[in-house]
């Protein structure tokens, strides 16, 4: 039992970033109508504001200690951080420590900026091209940009680690009388998807700028022809939506250190994601995300690799097949979507 | 008037004449030319350093240029001569490699096999490459060492830890200096023993492709030897990076060790989640779990931060090894780039300079002339200590260094320590061992 918990809870954690980056695409494609490729590049991104910032925080100048030596046998030159010599080495110690939560506040007002640059200055022009021409430039950007972030920062996962009081295990089964571990910082990371997801959900529904949207993905011309500029709202969404992608990547960084691929790594799971849940429907896509998630989880369990081994490998494509096979339009797919 | 002595019988024996004394040269250089692939024959050599220059194992790529600049330097006769000065044969005089000055031209493996042989290949066939090293995985240096063998030029291995490299997938001008799985777990077992015992029951955790099948089988086989039980083995996809669903069963399963079979990005991303889920506080069968990460690497150390700490494994070399040669590389390499290099640097700068030696030696280019030479070549001063190129299946035989992640480093470089240097002889194995059985070395093929 205490197992079967433990690898549901692993599913929902899984689930939640694909969930975040499967509802950032389906929101671009249910707005612009784009297979933004570029989508998991945004989640990269994202996850190195947290390193620039944690960077940043960590700038140091450098005194040499005679004592002790370099590997060149040289005077050390020991670093001290300037956060440390400002306010002193417990307050910021604090600071480097708390880190990636600070990067949020920085992730979203670059994110948001980075989808506008994105969409006004190069996706926008292929609104009226085929899928194909989409994704293939999409694609071709998010190789760039993985490209870029490698130039500047190696090719080597780099350590970006959740503050320490986040740091340990939970037991989360305490209160029912298991014995159920888990990582605070990936019951952290759950709850940060819920809320962004929630924060999602409820602008769309309850906001007139969600309203517009919503009614402008049922049908651009009509709100167009009420004088509502739809475009520049949808130039929002976008904007958004690499919000939410970044945001994801911030907080994924404790999690997994971060590299230049990992977007990449995300991306074409979380195509599947949104396929398995139809495309441009928005709660489909939360839906499959956490599912996969979960059904991943168990794929991977001692018992399954036994019985099956190899099925971890390939079992949300398995899903995917079967659910194309029985519902073509995914789980929750909307009529005339892609269909054209 | 003058009557000619022209006659045309004349002029045709003087022309045959003629043109067999021009063909004689031609004919000498042409055998000379077909003797061997690529042979040097102006005032240069040029050799091919295929390293990974993109994709995820692109800063040991980086590092690997660094090292086989620096080797070309100091052969070619500039810097500080590094390890020229300690290697125990001094055929080297810092005049090139037979008076020819070495030059070099790079490739990009990408990590990817068919993309190394692609870069090879362009090496030998357009740049005229005489001899081909690097890579940074198995899968790449057992793909290269293939063409190598069929194209006729000599193959010095970088980083590649498969048994298979120099087992089932050995090639006669195939050579590896680096050490194998089957070294890892025979240097780690007795140091396990020492410190957990040897009643234990083993997780593996392996990277699925041909390092990870036999890092994962010399593992369990040292550590079955020890008398610990293996709980279960499972193969974890290459392209994984959240491990949390391969390691939450492990906190059920009755194991108090997890082995993570693991290299480069798998490893800093395995170990951290496997310390995320708190494994290392845990207590399993009244023990404390352990974590061992058998093949380590500085570089990858690095990534995994804090979460290395206390935790054994095995590499290759290692900066702070005070011997002459390890010295003289790190002063040589730190003076130039400002930072200590990584084991995949030493490895490779080691290959460089045993090619030289060879071809010194033997006074020859020819590949099975320097396969010759290199192979029951015994060595000294290159920071492994005594050191043997067997003959039977081209892997060098040499100590292992076993290490632990350092509590309390003094700076960024400063993450492993040395626990124990397992000498040559307790890493070495047969000919016949079955690990490594399956293959032939086959013959020295010269090409052209």
């Amino acid at each position: 039992m205490d197992a079967l918990l433990l690898q549901i809870l692993n599913g929902l954690d899984k689930g939640s970033a694909y969930a975040l980056i499967a509802l950032g695409l389906t929101l671009i494609f249910g707005t612009l109508g784009v297979v933004n490729f570029a989508h998991g590049a945004l989640f990269m991104i994202g996850a190195f504001v947290a390193v620039t910032v944690q960077r940043v925080l960590s700038l140091s100048y450098e005194t040499v200690d005679p004592s002790q030596k370099d590997f060149l046998g040289n005077p050390l030159k020991v670093k001290t951080p300037y956060v440390e010599s400002w306010f002193g080495p417990e307050t910021g110690g604090m600071i480097i420590d708390w880190s990636v939560p600070i990067a949020i506040v920085f992730a979203i007002p670059i994110m948001v900026s980075v989808g506008f640059i994105m969409e006004r200055g190069l996706i926008k022009y292929f609104y009226k091209r085929p899928h194909a021409d989409q994704i293939l430039v999409t694609f071709g950007l998010a190789i760039v940009l993985q490209e870029v972030v490698k130039y500047f920062y190696g090719a080597n996962p780099i350590q970006t680690p959740a503050p320490d009081a986040l740091n340990g295990v939970a037991n989360v089964g305490a209160a029912f009388g298991m014995d159920i571990v888990y990582p605070v910082w990936r019951i952290v990371y759950f709850f940060f998807s819920v809320t962004i997801i929630a924060a999602i959900f409820s602008f769309l529904r309850f906001t007139t700028f969600g309203m517009v949207v919503r009614a402008g993905m049922a049908d651009r011309e009509t709100v167009g022809l009420l004088g509502i500029n739809i475009d520049r709202r949808f130039t929002i969404m976008f904007g958004v939506a690499a919000a939410v992608a970044g945001l994801a990547g911030v907080m994924y960084t404790p999690i997994n250190p971060p590299n230049y691929h990992m977007g990449m790594d995300f991306l074409v799971l979380s195509f599947v994601v949104v396929v398995v849940g139809g495309m441009g429907s928005l709660p489909g896509a939360v839906l499959a995300g956490f599912l996969l998630g979960i059904l991943e989880s168990f794929a991977s369990t001692t018992w399954a690799t036994t019985t099956l081994p190899g099925i971890n490998q390939i079992i949300i494509y398995l899903v995917a097949i079967v659910v194309l096979l029985t519902r073509p339009r995914g789980l929750m797919g909307l009529k005339g979507v892609m269909e054209d | 008037m003058d009557k000619s002595n022209l006659s045309r019988r004349g002029v045709l024996k003087s022309g045959a004449l003629t043109s067999a004394g021009l063909a004689v040269p031609t004919i000498f250089t042409a055998q000379s030319a077909a003797a061997f692939t690529n042979e040097p024959t102006g005032g240069s050599v040029t050799l091919g350093f295929n390293v990974p220059q993109t994709g995820p194992y692109a800063d040991e790529g980086a590092d690997e240029l660094r090292a086989y600049q620096l080797a070309v330097e100091h052969i070619n006769g500039s810097g500080d001569g590094g390890m020229m000065n300690t290697f125990s044969s001094k055929a080297l005089q810092g005049n090139g490699i037979l008076g020819k000055e070495v030059k070099y031209v790079t490739g990009d493996t990408q990590t990817k096999s068919d993309a190394a042989r692609a870069s090879a290949k362009s090496m030998i066939e357009k740049d005229g490459a005489v001899m081909i090293t690097g890579g940074s995985s198995s899968g790449v240096a057992i793909a290269v060492q293939g063409l190598c063998q069929e194209a006729g030029v000599i193959f010095m291995a970088g980083l590649t830890h498969s048994n298979d490299t120099t087992g089932k997938d050995k090639k006669a001008n195939g050579f590896r200096h680096f050490f194998n799985a089957y070294m890892s777990g025979a240097a780690l077992a007795p140091v396990l023993k020492s410190l957990y015992g040897d009643d234990r029951r083993a997780y593996h955790l392996t990277a699925d492709y041909t390092w990870g099948w036999t890092q994962e089988e010399s593992i369990k086989a040292a550590t079955e030897a020890l008398g610990w039980e293996t709980v279960n083995t499972v193969k974890t996809p290459l392209a994984a990076t959240d491990f949390s669903s391969y390691i939450a069963p492990v906190l059920n399963s009755g194991a108090d060790v997890l082995v993570l079979n693991h290299y480069g990005g798998n490893m800093v991303n395995s170990l951290t989640n496997a310390v995320q889920f708190g494994l290392r506080e845990k207590q399993v069968n009244g023990k404390n779990f352990e974590i061992v990460v058998p093949l380590y690497s500085r570089l990858m150390a690095k990534g995994a931060g804090e979460n290395v700490k206390g935790i054994h494994g095995s590499t290759n070399w290692h900066w702070s090894l005070q011997d002459e040669g390890s010295q003289a590389f790190v002063r040589s390499f730190g003076t130039k780039y400002g930072f200590p290099p990584s084991q995949a640097a030493h490895t490779v700068y080691c290959q460089t300079l045993l090619y030289a030696d060879a071809v010194e030696r033997a006074g020859s280019f020819n590949p099975c002339a320097v396969a010759g030479a290199l192979e029951g070549f015994e060595f000294d001063g290159l920071g492994n200590g005594k050191t043997l190129y067997r003959a039977d299946d081209h892997q060098c035989f040499k100590d292992v260094l076993v290490v632990r992640g350092k509590e309390n480093p003094t700076s960024e470089f400063d993450l492993l320590e040395v626990v124990e240097v397992t000498p040559a002889a307790q890493v070495t194995y047969g000919v016949d061992h079955p690990m490594f059985a399956g293959g032939a070395l086959g013959s020295c093929n010269p090409g052209a």
